[in-house]
């Protein structure tokens, strides 16, 4: 672990400096609230403790530096979303193939909901 | 992303491990509700009340319980004191663990892989660039959180504040003090 550390360390020494900002809000976009919100649920039900969440994200933040992600914290809550996609699916809750069907029925739900109107999703959203 | 969002959000309703209205609540109560003013309060406590400071530094769970302040993520929460000499600094070197119960989420860059890597290895350099600048014989140490251990950093009480109220002081307690990313207000850059 720690040898692993100093190799992480070691790859990021190339990066440019920390985006420093003032008083950003909290969540850039909605969607990182929801998934925010989600994982602190899942983690107070039980599902997983703090301490496998950490491993994850970790693991998941390292995989994508290596792949090139910029990791400067602007990506921090696609990490996040990946993580949560990874975990639900590995204690059974959400299969990949459960996730990508529902996705692509909020897809479809989308397209045929007149703009201004709230996004239902119906039986016929998933073909 | 929002789509991605809403299939996981949907499965997980349907399945009923959680509740599109709990999480609302959630989401207004970090946006709104938690926020560095929490933490703040602590350490204005601390600052005023020695008996309070001696607790927080020895069980800081237990000693914001007292306030009646619940933490909900991580098992410990540890205070660390910048005194003359020593200077703290908080990081996750793995990936962003940090007291949100205190200081609500954290800032981007805490999040950022540089500020991560380089806060282990070149602590002054990082807080120069926050416009930090320490005596030389004042020592740096870095505390690195993790899932079940966080910290809080407990500043110097800025001098000629005597006598102050805590809600006075804790006017004076920035985010990044608590970080250690940097240093409380000084009296002259609050209005009178």
């Amino acid at each position: 672990m720690a040898s692993d550390l100093a190799s992480i360390r070691e790859a990021l020494n190339a990066l440019p400096g920390i985006p420093c900002e003032g008083e950003a809000p909290v969540f850039a976009e909605p969607w990182q609230a929801q998934a925010f919100a989600m994982v602190l649920t899942l983690q107070q039900r039980g599902v997983f403790s703090w301490n496998e969440w950490a491993e994850e994200l970790g693991a998941q933040i390292k995989s994508a530096i290596a792949g090139g992600d910029p990791d400067d914290g602007s990506t921090y809550y696609r990490h996040w979303l990946a993580t949560l996609e990874r975990l639900v699916a590995r204690k059974g809750i959400a299969s990949t193939e459960a996730l990508d069907r529902y996705y692509h029925a909020w897809d479809h739900a989308a397209d045929r909901t007149p703009h201004g109107q709230t996004i239902e999703l119906r039986a016929d959203d998933f073909r | 992303m929002q789509l991605r969002v809403r299939a996981l959000e949907t499965i997980l309703t349907e399945k009923g491990y959680v509740d599109p209205a709990a999480l609302d609540s959630i989401i207004e109560t970090y946006e709104t509700k938690i926020g560095p003013h929490i933490g703040a309060r602590v350490v204005a406590r601390a600052w005023a009340d020695p008996e309070f400071r001696t607790a927080l530094l020895m069980d800081a769970s237990k000693a914001i319980a007292q306030l009646g302040l619940e933490q909900k993520v991580g098992d410990h929460l540890i205070a660390v004191e910048n005194t003359p000499t020593t200077h703290n600094m908080i990081v996750c070197t793995l990936c962003s663990c940090y007291p949100w119960d205190l200081l609500g989420l954290p800032p981007a860059w805490y999040k950022s892989a540089p500020y991560r890597a380089r806060t282990v290895k070149e602590p002054r350099k990082v807080l120069a660039d926050f416009g930090v600048t320490l005596p030389d014989e004042t020592k740096v140490r870095v505390w690195d959180s993790t899932a079940e251990t966080r910290f809080i950093v407990l500043p110097m009480r800025p001098a000629a504040t005597e006598g102050w109220s805590e809600e006075k002081l804790a006017g004076l307690v920035t985010r990044d003090s608590m970080i250690g990313t940097g240093l409380p207000k000084e009296v002259n850059e609050v209005a009178a």
